[in-house]
Formats: structure tokens, C-alpha cells, sequence
């Protein structure tokens, strides 16, 4: 057991935890904070992964920005009031997921890498390579994926809009 | 360094916690909020193939899984909030309007 | 050396703002008869006033979030300042000592991931006081510092391209390079009128400074983007109902991000440590002539240079706080959205076109 796997346990134990708590609170605000949480360890993770970009990335966008919308969203609506008891099928949906997590784990743990790992230089996960590598071979996924976030922004915009004349006070 | 099976074996269990929630909430928000997590690991999963095959196509699926996940989530939360305008709940319940 | 600062600014906010509005300031608490310019006031006086006040949490309110929100609204402001640096290298016997607390390939990515942070004491810190006042100045709060963020780093974009990195301490290292040497061939007309300027970001990015400045008080939430706070509207918007140490973390968070914020702009912009025309080994002045100076002269120097810098932006904004009317919300969001980020995709724009034709 040498210090890298104790660290990635304690981050595992500690990720499963917020995820059950994402799960499980009762208060949606509690909820959102436990994936904040969740997120950040993910963040954590991928830095030990060699990958410091995308894991600050992870931060920036995913705990950074898309957390505080849910916060904004889950404020606006005030639904703590509206919160229902979570009891619908919840046997039969556990029963299902443990079954899932059952299936997955064995099959995943046989995995065996078929060579030993490559040694990755220095700049493995920096910017640069990511760089290049997002307007090299990936810059036609890296253009669609701009068009597809103008159009959410778009979408979004006209979704949530209020129209004119409508008798709702929300 | 850790083993691959570590990695993927966490994802897994984050993943069946993921539709544990998406499952038995009867809250809209956290089941987008399960979804996300679901996507986080998946989001895991390529990061440490990334890694252990040393290929940078991983962590580049990561960024643009990233920008999905952004957009879905914004129009995920931009129907709730029209929903919630029209049925004043957030219970999926009560969206069966298909069925009367 | 941030939280001490903190509260050094705290101490130069009051006396500041009642020498500019013409008042003699904090003057009551004095220690033998000592009342040391009103520095035991607001140094000691002020926070155990802060830690001895009863410390209540509303009674609808929820109570673990409420403890916990001003720690989040502190923890990022102090951790910011782990990738600024204050100096070159220190070189003791034969250990190299990189005057930066982490050095991180990924610097300033870094700075907008804890900025990116911060909202959440604002956000949650409104919604655990249960209170309506208190959700709308933290709805507002969090608006503005999200729109900021946004202005902040396409600014910031600028300067990246130009120094074509992303540590601050490389960043910090190659202001230190004259504008001679980095003009290109075309240019050199220009050579005579600012070839012997050092090559500080202020110099080759005027308009990014100005928009990273302006954002990075905006992020800050001081006057004139006061609006969340609203001393006189909002009665302290989302922190009315904190009392006791937690509105003093909240306080002391507020001027450590002004400490962060002075750090940032000073790195980016002003050269962070530079002495203008001190190399690792002396002065070198442009017209030839060559002073060697030890190695712990240099670095106290540059030390000496960040320090001050730091403490220019930090008295800037003071001074900007008691001088400028507050902005109401409507112009806030306007200005972030319809004029610094046009502006800032402009600059952008245009020094990518210098760039690349300079090539």
C-alpha cells in the first residue's frame, strides 16, 4: 500500500459518501451542495490522473458554473415546500441498481491493461497537449460542440422566457 | 500507481448510484442532479484510460462530455422551470399528462 | 502574510475614507491612553468586538449551511494568492527556492477555478438566512460575479497570448524582457519611442488591464458594484443576518479578495516583482551601463517591488471605494455583458491579428 492508492481510497470513500448524500437528503439545497462536493473530489481525482486541465476545468465549468445554475434554479423555484416523499418503487429501483453495480464490477475488475502502462512524459495532461491535440485531430468535434452550445444558449433563452400576458406569478 | 481496476470499479459504483437517484427521486432537479453524476463517471472511466494508455483522446472526450453535459444541463433547467410555470410541481408524478 | 494584510487594509479603509470625506475616523479605543492613530481600534478593538458578539443563526434558517457559508466565501480568497508569486528564485547555497507557494503549469486557470468558487459563500450564505432581502442581494451578488468572471478571463486572454503561457510565475519572468527585444522587424520605427519600456503586460495590453481591472472589482463586490451589499438599500444584503465571527470571516474574505485582486493585476500586468531593468544579477539599463548587485539585494528588491505594487492596487481601490457612487444593478449587468465582453473579444481579436502578423 504505498501513499498514492491510501489517498485514492480516502478520495473514493469520500466520493461514494457525497453521492449517496446526492442521493439520499432530503433537502434539495443539501443535495446540491453534496454534488458540489462530489464534483470538486472528481476535480481532485483527475488531477492525481495526469490530467491538471481537464480537472481544473472540472472545477471551473462543471463546480464553478453549471452548480451555481442548479443553486439559482432550486432558489427560484423554492421547492423545499414541494419536496415529496421519495418512497416511489424505491425497493424495486435499489434492488435494480445493486444488480447494475453487481454486473459492472466483476466484469470491470477482470480487466487486465495488455501491456504495462506507458510512461507518460512530463506533458501529458497539460495545456499544450490538450491544445494541440483539441485543433489538431479534434478541432471538427471541437467546432460542433461551440455551434451546439449556441444553440443551448439559444434554447435556454427561449425556454425560460416569460411570455407576455401569461397569469402566472412565478 | 493505482491500478486501472480501481478506477473503474469506483466509476461503476458512482454510475449504479447515479440511476439509484435518477430511479427513486420524485424531485425533477435531483434527478438531473443524478444525471450529472452519472456523466461524472463516465467522465472518470476515460480519464484513467486516458492515463493508463497514455492517449490524449480521453481526456479530450472529457472536455467535450463536459460541454454537453453544460448544455444539457441548461436546457434540462430551463424545461423545469417551464414546467414548473404550468403544473406548479416538480414531482414527475404528476407530468403523466399522456395518461389520463 | 494575506490575512495580515487583510487587516492592515481594514485599518487603512477607515482612516482613509475619513481623511478623504474629511472626518477625523476611529479614534475611541485606546490602550493607556495610546490610541495609536486608531490602529488599536480597528486592530484589536474591532475583531474582539467581532468574536465576543453573540453568534446567532435564524430560526428558519438552516443551520449547517449557515455556518458553513462563510467559510466558503474565505477559503477561496486565501487560497488564490498560493500561485501569485512574489519573486525569482532565492538561491541558497545550492538550493533553488521558487518564491511561489505552488507552481502550478496551470496558474491562472487556477485563479478563475477558486473565483468560480467564491460565488458559492454568497450564494449559500443568502439562502441559509432564510430572509427575502438577504436572497435577493445574494441572488444579485452571484449574478454579478458570474457575469464578471466571464469579462475577467476573455480579458485575461489577452495576456495570455502575448506571454504564451499560463504560469504566473513565467508570466511574472518574462516582464522582464524590454520591448526591443520583442518587437518584430516590421516595427521597428516604434523602437526609439517604446523599445526601452520594460515589457510589462500594462504596456503591450492597456485595454485588457483596464477590463480586468474593472472586473476584477466587480468579483470583489466593492463600490461601485456595492449593489449586492447595499449599505444603504439592501442593509447589508446577504450577510444582514451573520453576526459575530461569521460577518467577520465574511469581512476579512472581502479584503483578502481585495488583496488577491491587487496580486493578480500587479503579476499580470505590472510585472509582479520586476524591478524595471533588474536582471538576476544587477541592474542593466538600456543606455549600457551595468550595476552588479548580490543575489539577496536582488531578491529583497523584487520582494520589496511586489510588496508595493500590491499595496498600490490595494490603496487604488480604497480610494476608488470612497470616490465613486455606486452602480445600480441594471447598469452592473449591462456593462459586464453588452460593453466588457464585446470589448474584451475585440481585444482578443486584435492582438491575435498583431500576433500573428508580426510573425
Amino acid at each position: 500500500m504505498n501513499a498514492a492508492t491510501i489517498i485514492f481510497l480516502i478520495l473514493a470513500t469520500l466520493l461514494v459518501i457525497s453521492s449517496l448524500m446526492v442521493v439520499f437528503l432530503r433537502r434539495v439545497v443539501h443535495c446540491a451542495m453534496a454534488l458540489v462536493v462530489a464534483l470538486l473530489l472528481i476535480a481532485i481525482l483527475f488531477i492525481t490522473l495526469q490530467a491538471p486541465m481537464v480537472g481544473i476545468l472540472q472545477v471551473m465549468v462543471y463546480a464553478g458554473a453549471i452548480m451555481v445554475l442548479f443553486l439559482f434554479v432550486i432558489m427560484f423555484l423554492n421547492p423545499t415546500a414541494l419536496e415529496q416523499p421519495s418512497t416511489a418503487r424505491w425497493g424495486l429501483a435499489v434492488i435494480l441498481s445493486v444488480l447494475l453495480g453487481a454486473f459492472l464490477v466483476p466484469l470491470l475488475s477482470q480487466y487486465e491493461p495488455g501491456e504495462n502502462p506507458v510512461s507518460s512524459t512530463e506533458l501529458f495532461g497539460s495545456p499544450d497537449v490538450l491544445a494541440k491535440s483539441l485543433f489538431g485531430e479534434f478541432v471538427l468535434p471541437f467546432e460542433i460542440a461551440s455551434v451546439l452550445l449556441l444553440v443551448a444558449i439559444i434554447g435556454a433563452v427561449v425556454l425560460a422566457k416569460r411570455e407576455h400576458g401569461s397569469d402566472g406569478a412565478a | 500507481m493505482v491500478p486501472l481496476n480501481f478506477y473503474l470499479i469506483l466509476s461503476a459504483i458512482i454510475f449504479a448510484i447515479g440511476v439509484v437517484g435518477v430511479l427513486i427521486r420524485r424531485n425533477l432537479i435531483v434527478v438531473l442532479m443524478s444525471i450529472e453524476l452519472m456523466l461524472n463517471a463516465v467522465n472518470l472511466t476515460f480519464i484513467a484510460f486516458a492515463r493508463h494508455l497514455g492517449s490524449m483522446a480521453g481526456q479530450v472526450a472529457v472536455f467535450f462530455v463536459m460541454a454537453v453535459a453544460a448544455a444539457e444541463a441548461v436546457i434540462g433547467l430551463a424545461i423545469i422551470i417551464s414546467v414548473f410555470r404550468q403544473t406548479r410541481t416538480l414531482d414527475p408524478q404528476n407530468m403523466q399528462l399522456l395518461k389520463w | 502574510m494575506v490575512l495580515n494584510l487583510a487587516g492592515v487594509l481594514g485599518w487603512v479603509e477607515r482612516k482613509g475614507s475619513a481623511l478623504i470625506q474629511d472626518r477625523i475616523g476611529a479614534n475611541r479605543a485606546s490602550v493607556f491612553g495610546f490610541a495609536g492613530m486608531g490602529l488599536v481600534n480597528t486592530l484589536i478593538a474591532d475583531p474582539l468586538k467581532f468574536l465576543t458578539k453573540e453568534d446567532f443563526i435564524p430560526a428558519a434558517g438552516d443551520k449547517l449551511l449557515h455556518t458553513l457559508a462563510p467559510c466558503m466565501a474565505l477559503f477561496p480568497a486565501l487560497v488564490t494568492f498560493a500561485v501569485i508569486p512574489f519573486g525569482d528564485v532565492l538561491i541558497l547555497g545550492d538550493r533553488v527556492i521558487n518564491l511561489q507557494v505552488a507552481n502550478l503549469n496551470i496558474g491562472i486557470l487556477y485563479v478563475f477555478a477558486m473565483g468560480s468558487l467564491g460565488v458559492y459563500g454568497i450564494v449559500i450564505g443568502a439562502w441559509a438566512s432564510n430572509n427575502k432581502f438577504s436572497l435577493l442581494g445574494g441572488v444579485r451578488g452571484s449574478a454579478q460575479m458570474i457575469s464578471y468572471e466571464v469579462a475577467m478571463g476573455l480579458s485575461v486572454m489577452g495576456v495570455l497570448m502575448v506571454y504564451a503561457t499560463l504560469d504566473l510565475q513565467e508570466i511574472a519572468r518574462d516582464q522582464g524582457m524590454l520591448i526591443r527585444e520583442l518587437l518584430p522587424a516590421r516595427l521597428d520605427f516604434l523602437q526609439p519611442v517604446i523599445g526601452w519600456l520594460p515589457a510589462w503586460g500594462v504596456f503591450l495590453q492597456p485595454l485588457a488591464f483596464l477590463l480586468f481591472f474593472t472586473a476584477a472589482v466587480a468579483e470583489t463586490k466593492r463600490i461601485p458594484f456595492d449593489l449586492p451589499e447595499g449599505e444603504s438599500e439592501l442593509v447589508a444584503g446577504y450577510h444582514v443576518e451573520y453576526s459575530g465571527g461569521k460577518f467577520l470571516m465574511f469581512f476579512a474574505g472581502e479584503f483578502a479578495e481585495v488583496v488577491t485582486a491587487a496580486g493578480l493585476v500587479t503579476t499580470l500586468f505590472f510585472g509582479g516583482w520586476q524591478v524595471p531593468y533588474l536582471m538576476r544579477d544587477g541592474f542593466h539599463f538600456p543606455w549600457g551601463s551595468i550595476w552588479l548587485l548580490p543575489h539577496l539585494a536582488v531578491v529583497v528588491l523584487q520582494v520589496a517591488a511586489f510588496t508595493m505594487k500590491v499595496l498600490f492596487f490595494c490603496w487604488l481601490q480604497i480610494l476608488l471605494r470612497w470616490s465613486v457612487p455606486r452602480f445600480r444593478y441594471d447598469q452592473v449587468m449591462r456593462l459586464g455583458w453588452k460593453m466588457m465582453l464585446p470589448l474584451a473579444l475585440l481585444n482578443v481579436a486584435v492582438t491575435a491579428v498583431i500576433i500573428v502578423a508580426a510573425q
